[in-house]
């Protein structure tokens, strides 16, 4: 073939288009790997809920509330719900997983208490929007860990965690009635500072459970490490169905419920009156 | 010079009424006492590193501890004068000895005129206060 002007330069606006092309396209599956959840070095500590073991009105949830708040000092403004901390607190099921879009949902989860707190997430949105890295997920084992010396009380972490696991201390925490008595192994917080669960890192420390998980009865909830394959979370997590709040925001929150009717689909009545006259709405 | 007289006179009045904290100071006899600080009470006779390093220096070990503790999540303290090891704590270690918290820690930051806010969330053990 001839070498001509008009063919050269068709050749090299082809190229020039083809490299473009692949460098985006590199470019963008780059993207997308970094937004696979980072794996932590050591541990992954993890925690699953077994909602079939809660009972509506459930004394165990106000318990299990009571024994984490106790212990860290968290002052309860709960008559005014603008100046309400909680690190562990309960919303009934629809509410808590309102993005499941449940339709005609099973009886016994209807309204039914669930125990939510922090996710600890392996991609957590509140830690990237910190400006002061009060708040960073912790290398050594996953766990979403805060430092109130640096908290400045900007509410940024507020505003990003979808869901609404921290809270600020609008008024001075040492004021609020239920700290009259202050359980002296744990600081408070001071006014302006935000503050949420740290799945007892002050008790991980000392080689103990989470005051919640520690509170339970009868394993209703199950603590451990995910990256041991023989740990009993995976265990628990390998033979039930259990579900995560928000999956679709992919901040892989590591708090999983249990929510399975152990019942098989034999033990209802057959579904014949689809087909029966008069029967159903054939 | 105008009213030279009216002007010398004022400016000498400022100049006494300006610099009557140094006359004061310099004329009353009484300077406030330097605090005396507790001594620990449990018979323990050094601190976890030299007497006059912590003097000058407690508050930069503190918050050297602080961040150790909060951010590396590492508790233990070698001393660098006696090659002993603490446990890096405001309430447990340092109140150990300075049990008296009103008059050791609180003496000497009021006649110093400064006002730490570590106990606006950390917890003076009970029989510290």
């Amino acid at each position: 073939m001839k070498n001509t002007r008009r063919g050269f330069l068709k050749f090299a606006g082809l190229s020039a288009v083809g490299v473009a092309g692949s460098t985006a396209v590199a470019t963008r599956t780059r993207a997308s790997q970094e937004h696979e959840p980072p794996a932590t070095e050591g541990k992954r500590l993890a925690l699953v809920v077994d909602l079939r073991k809660f009972a509506k009105n459930d004394e165990l949830l106000d318990k299990i509330t009571d024994a984490c708040h106790r212990a860290h000092n968290v002052p309860d403004f709960s008559d005014d719900p603008k100046n309400e901390v909680k690190w562990i607190w309960s919303e009934d099921f629809e509410t808590a997983f309102h993005s499941q879009e449940f339709h005609y949902i099973r009886e016994d989860l209807k309204g039914k208490p669930t125990l939510l707190l922090c996710n600890h997430c392996d991609n957590p949105p509140c830690t990237r929007v910190c400006p002061t890295e009060a708040t960073w997920k912790r290398a050594s084992d996953g766990v979403v860990m805060m430092d109130w010396h640096r908290c400045i009380g900007c509410r940024y972490c507020v505003v990003a965690c979808p869901y609404g696991s921290r809270s600020f201390n609008w008024k001075d925490p040492r004021k609020a009635p239920n700290l009259a008595e202050i359980d002296n192994t744990y600081p408070t917080r001071m006014r302006g500072v935000v503050e949420k669960c740290t799945f007892c890192d002050e008790r991980l420390r000392r080689g103990e459970l989470p005051a919640c998980v520690e509170a339970c009865d009868n394993d209703e909830m199950v603590f451990g490490d995910l990256n041991d394959p023989g740990s009993k979370i995976r265990r628990v997590l390998a033979e039930h169905m259990t579900i995560r709040r928000k999956p679709g925001l992919g901040t892989q929150p590591e708090v999983y419920y249990i929510v399975e009717d152990p019942r098989t689909l034999q033990e209802f009545a057959p579904a014949a009156e689809v087909f029966e006259e008069g029967g159903g709405h054939a | 010079m105008y009213d030279a007289s009216k002007i010398v006179v004022g400016l000498a009045v400022f100049v006494v009424l300006a610099t009557s904290p140094l006359w004061y100071n310099a004329l009353s006899s009484a300077s406030p006492a330097a605090p005396e600080l507790s001594q620990p009470t449990n018979g323990s006779t050094e601190c976890v590193e030299e007497t006059a390093f912590m003097r000058a220096n407690h508050m930069d070990l503190l918050d050297q501890w602080r961040d150790t503790v909060v951010r590396d999540d590492v508790r233990t303290y070698t001393s660098e004068m006696s090659g002993k090891t603490y446990t890096m704590s405001l309430s447990d270690t340092c109140l150990d000895c300075h049990s008296k918290k009103d008059q050791f820690c609180d003496a000497c930051h009021t006649y110093s005129a400064v006002d730490p806010y570590c106990w606006t969330c950390h917890v003076v053990p009970e029989e510290a206060q």
